[in-house]
């Protein structure tokens, strides 16, 4: 089977690079060892964060964020994107300041999205926030969406632009064929001349096979969703010196995170979660949100997703072979970011650039002392 | 973290006798149920309940006590009053007793939570006055109380039978018995009886039950189809086709049900392997003839691991006590092939009753996988059959992804409820072959726990 691109991997960077590429034409072929969505993708907290991002991720993190704003342009469907801000919390000055610094920092690098509230706009917010807290960091174009319902209406557009995604396929190794690359899967050979990399936390698998080993750990963040609660809260809520992502979803419940991790067999793919762990995640929220001590936890989750040493992705050209493009090892961040990473990922691919400084994600970090 | 030898879990007529053998042999062993007492469901309170209202359960009942009294004489301890609401593949457990939740470990584990009451999705069945017929039976053991302006029992089982004769001597008007198996469930029911006569004191039992019932004036429906609970804003009515008329009996109270299934969800979140069994219709977990699940150190036993009765229940559960005290070197294999070789003639006996049963209360096709669009099938998140197949249609091809895309089964009881509505709406759709991509994947907590008693948790010393 031939293809322009072959895609490794269907979850949203594998399936918004499918849907970018037959915006300009480009038919792909994604190809996914179980089902759309299955892994990271679909099971995520949803969070559409640039408040506190890793310097490096801020360009990327505000045309994402502009991309989200308009996403029923993109995929036709509205994701269930809810933006009503999120906040950082401070309990003490000292926090208030570094917060402060941090903002004063990206307002010299032009960037508006970040700001501090005082204390009285904090409470006006979030009104059910435990007594005592000083300030906040604050953007309010943040929010959420619904990722399975992300990860769907990105496969149902790259679908109706000519992508073709393959379930039930499993990638088993790359070769440089006569014309261009052969990959061996499951289901027999695919041959393309450029393949993109979108394996998730499995993509050093490939890295490797290239020759460009990378040190991405598979992890398994965990998440917890309440019972359902009458409204109290809009925004997401995280604190400064605490694992918090705190949310109150559309149908009432409400999402905790915070990238507890569970224990993972990453050979057998099963994840079991970590109460000890979990515990303190309990006691961050009943921290933050005494009021929550009688709610039910109806139930736990863990996704399985990359995580790079520095934090940041992967996302650029194969530095080892040409026609070989790589974006993950998101670690724990990257739905946010998916739009634009399709959209970076088809302009290597075709233009063999893009506008956006990708520098930083470039994998040669890794191969300095070689 | 607290830590055992063995841990049992559920004190119904599996869990009593497998934690009795094992502590017989000098296991030390503890035994949790959420009950206040042991019995389990079918001897539900039997060492608390009245002289009168035992009598009136019957004999079989009653037996119940000889096992309550040699699991007490042992060394096994009793924690009552105790949910388990996590188990995991390293046989670790997470339990709430009294508000305070801990976490406790286990050399070897047997789950014997029992059955629970397949739930099937009729139109109506949401309705306030519509309640199953097990729940009527908890009401009756546990406290007496019985409906007393009279009922109707409608669906498929013997359990419907069972209840119908229990009111029938607690002098509850009853409305009408309808039996919604279809006809030719007889036909294809009597190629297994010559098996079953083997055990043939339960058929008896049947129609004694059923005689009774008839001469005491009670009308039975029989081949009933196209079943409706209707009302407004709360039960009025049952409506239904019977030789080949609608009907409908006025009442404010319906007991329905449709047979009883595994309670999987402990051996699933703990992540054995299951399948679909097509007798049964429901999700089994995948055991060896020791009842091991597919993870080393867990067993199930009793109606937990496919539904055998109480009395298959209480043998399968000795064996695989046996099993247990080999595992932990108090016996050796060939005490245990002694120990357990009585059990495992008489559970064979006692099955060979169950192909008959299975094939005479198969529950009718259309009413399992062809609910209405309309018909909720998820009433905590209330999706509806329609949602369920436009998913499907939309190219979800499994229960989990149906999951994700319309929350169904994400509510507060975690799917116990639609599970295997969805499973069968999937097969149906789908082709029966797509069943063996499983049914939902169960996550903790199985049991309600509160924010507060998660930051509350004792784990001991975590670092081990
Ligand atoms: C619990 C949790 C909470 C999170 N919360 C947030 C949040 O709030 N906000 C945010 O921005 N980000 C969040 N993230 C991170 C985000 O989910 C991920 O960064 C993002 O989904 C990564 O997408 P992906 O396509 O790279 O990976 P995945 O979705 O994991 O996709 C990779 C796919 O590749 C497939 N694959 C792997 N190997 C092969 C092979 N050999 N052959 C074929 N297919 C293969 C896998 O099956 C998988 O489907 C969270 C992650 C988790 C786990
Ligand atoms: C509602 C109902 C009524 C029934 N009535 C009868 C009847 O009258 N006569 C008859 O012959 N058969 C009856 N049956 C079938 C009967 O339950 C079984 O044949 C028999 O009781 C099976 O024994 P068991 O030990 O496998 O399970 P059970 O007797 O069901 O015992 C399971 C025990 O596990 C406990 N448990 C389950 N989950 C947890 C948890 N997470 N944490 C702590 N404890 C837990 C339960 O509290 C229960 O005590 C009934 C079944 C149901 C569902």
């Amino acid at each position: 089977m031939k293809a322009d691109v072959i895609i490794i991997g269907g979850g949203l960077q594998g399936l918004s690079t499918a849907l970018h590429l037959g915006r300009r034409g480009v038919k792909s072929i994604v190809l996914e060892k179980e089902s759309p969505g299955r892994h990271a993708s679909g099971v995520n907290a949803g969070g559409l964060r640039q408040l506190n991002r890793h310097m490096a991720e801020i360009p990327l993190t505000v045309e994402a964020a502009r991309m989200w704003k308009n996403i029923r342009e993109l995929v036709d469907g509205d994701c269930d994107v809810v933006l009503r801000g999120q906040v950082r919390v401070a309990e003490s000055d000292v926090q208030l300041k570094k917060l402060q610094a941090r903002v004063d920092m990206l307002r010299a690098q032009g960037y508006e999205h970040e700001q501090i509230i005082d204390q009285e706009t904090l409470y006006r917010l979030v009104p059910r926030l435990v007594e005592g807290c000083v300030g906040a960091l604050y953007n309010p174009d943040d929010g959420s969406a619904r990722p399975f319902h992300a990860a769907t209406a990105f496969r149902h557009k790259a679908i109706a632009l000519g992508a073709e995604i393959r379930s039930g396929v499993e990638v088993l190794g790359i070769e440089e064929g006569g014309d261009g690359w052969r990959v061996e899967t499951s289901q027999g050979s695919f041959t393309a001349a450029n393949v993109a990399n979108c394996a998730g936390a499995w993509a050093n698998r490939f890295a490797s096979m290239l020759g460009e080993p990378v040190p991405l750990k598979p992890q398994a963040p965990t998440l917890m969703v309440t019972e359902r609660l009458p409204h109290f809260l809009d925004l997401t809520v995280g604190a400064e010196g605490y694992q918090l992502s705190f949310k109150q979803m559309q149908n009432g419940t409400v999402i905790i995170g915070g990238a507890h991790l569970a224990k993972l067999d990453f050979e057998q793919e099963k994840s079991v979660i970590d109460f000890a762990t979990l515990k303190t995640s309990a006691q961050t929220v009943t921290r933050f949100f005494p009021h929550m001590a009688q709610v039910r936890i109806v139930r736990t989750w863990a996704g399985i997703e990359g995580f790079m040493a520095d934090g940041i992705p992967v996302i650029g050209k194969s530095a080892k072979a040409a026609g070989i493009f790589h974006a993950f090892g998101f670690s724990a961040h990257g739905f946010q970011l998916s739009p634009v990473v399709g959209r970076i990922m088809s302009e290597l691919i075709l233009d063999g650039k893009t506008d956006l400084p990708i520098e930083p994600f470039d994998i040669r970090r890794f191969q300095k002392t070689e | 973290m607290e830590h055992h030898e063995l841990i049992v879990i559920g004190g119904g007529p599996a869990g009593l006798a497998a934690a009795t053998a094992a502590a017989e042999t000098g296991v030390q062993c503890l035994l949790l149920d959420e009950q206040g007492t042991p019995g389990g469901q079918i001897y539900r309170a039997v060492e608390t309940i009245p002289e009168e209202r035992a009598r009136l359960l019957g004999p079989d009942y009653i037996y119940g006590r000889k096992l309550v009294d040699r699991f007490n004489a042992s060394s096994a301890t009793y924690l009552p009053g105790t949910s388990l609401w996590s188990l995991n593949s390293r046989r670790e457990i997470g339990i709430l007793r009294d508000g305070q939740a801990s976490l406790m470990r286990a050399d070897r584990i047997i789950i014997a939570s029992g059955a629970m009451e397949r739930p099937v999705p009729f139109p109506g069945w949401t309705l306030p006055g519509v309640m199953t017929a097990g729940a009527g039976q908890i009401l009756l053991k546990s406290s007496g109380v019985v409906p007393k302006d009279g009922v109707v029992l409608a669906g498929v089982g013997p359990l419907l039978l069972l209840l119908g004769w229990q009111y029938l001597h607690a002098g509850v008007p009853i409305r009408g018995i309808l039996d919604l198996s279809p006809y030719g469930n007889i036909w294809r029911s009597l190629p297994h009886l010559p098996g079953a006569l083997m055990a043939h004191h339960y058929i008896l039992k049947g129609l004694r039950y059923q005689m009774q019932l008839k001469m005491a004036g009670v009308k039975f429906y029989g081949g009933v189809s196209e079943f409706h609970a209707v009302g407004g804003d709360v039960l009025e009515a049952v409506e239904f086709t019977h030789r080949r008329g609608r009907k409908r009996i006025e009442t404010e109270l319906l007991l329905s049900h449709f047979g009883v299934i595994p309670d999987s969800h402990l051996s699933r979140c703990a992540g054995c392997e299951h399948y679909w069994d097509h007798s049964q219709l429901c999700w089994r977990p995948v055991t060896d003839e020791w009842d091991n699940s597919s993870i080393e150190g867990i067993a199930i036993v009793g109606d937990g691991s496919g539904i055998g009765g109480a009395v298959a229940a209480r043998h399968a559960g000795r064996i695989a006590g046996f099993e247990a005290a080999r595992a932990l070197g108090y016996i050796d294999t060939k005490q245990r092939n002694e120990a357990a070789g009585k059990d495992q003639r008489w559970m064979h006996d006692d099955l060979r009753v169950r192909p008959f049963l299975e094939a005479r209360f198969h529950p009718p096709a259309e009413l399992l996988s062809g609910p209405p669009d309309e018909t909720l099938v998820c009433r905590c998140e209330e999706v509806r059959a329609g949602e369920v197949r436009r998913a499907m249609h939309a190219g979800h091809r499994d229960a989990n992804q149906v999951k994700f895309l319309t929350r169904c089964g994400m509510g507060p009881c975690q799917g116990r409820q639609c599970d295997n509505a969805v499973s069968q709406l999937v097969a149906r759709e789908l082709g029966d072959e797509k069943m063996i991509s499983g049914g939902y994947r169960i996550r903790p907590p199985i049991r309600p726990l509160t924010i507060e008693q998660l930051a509350g948790l004792d784990v001991g010393d975590a670092s081990q």
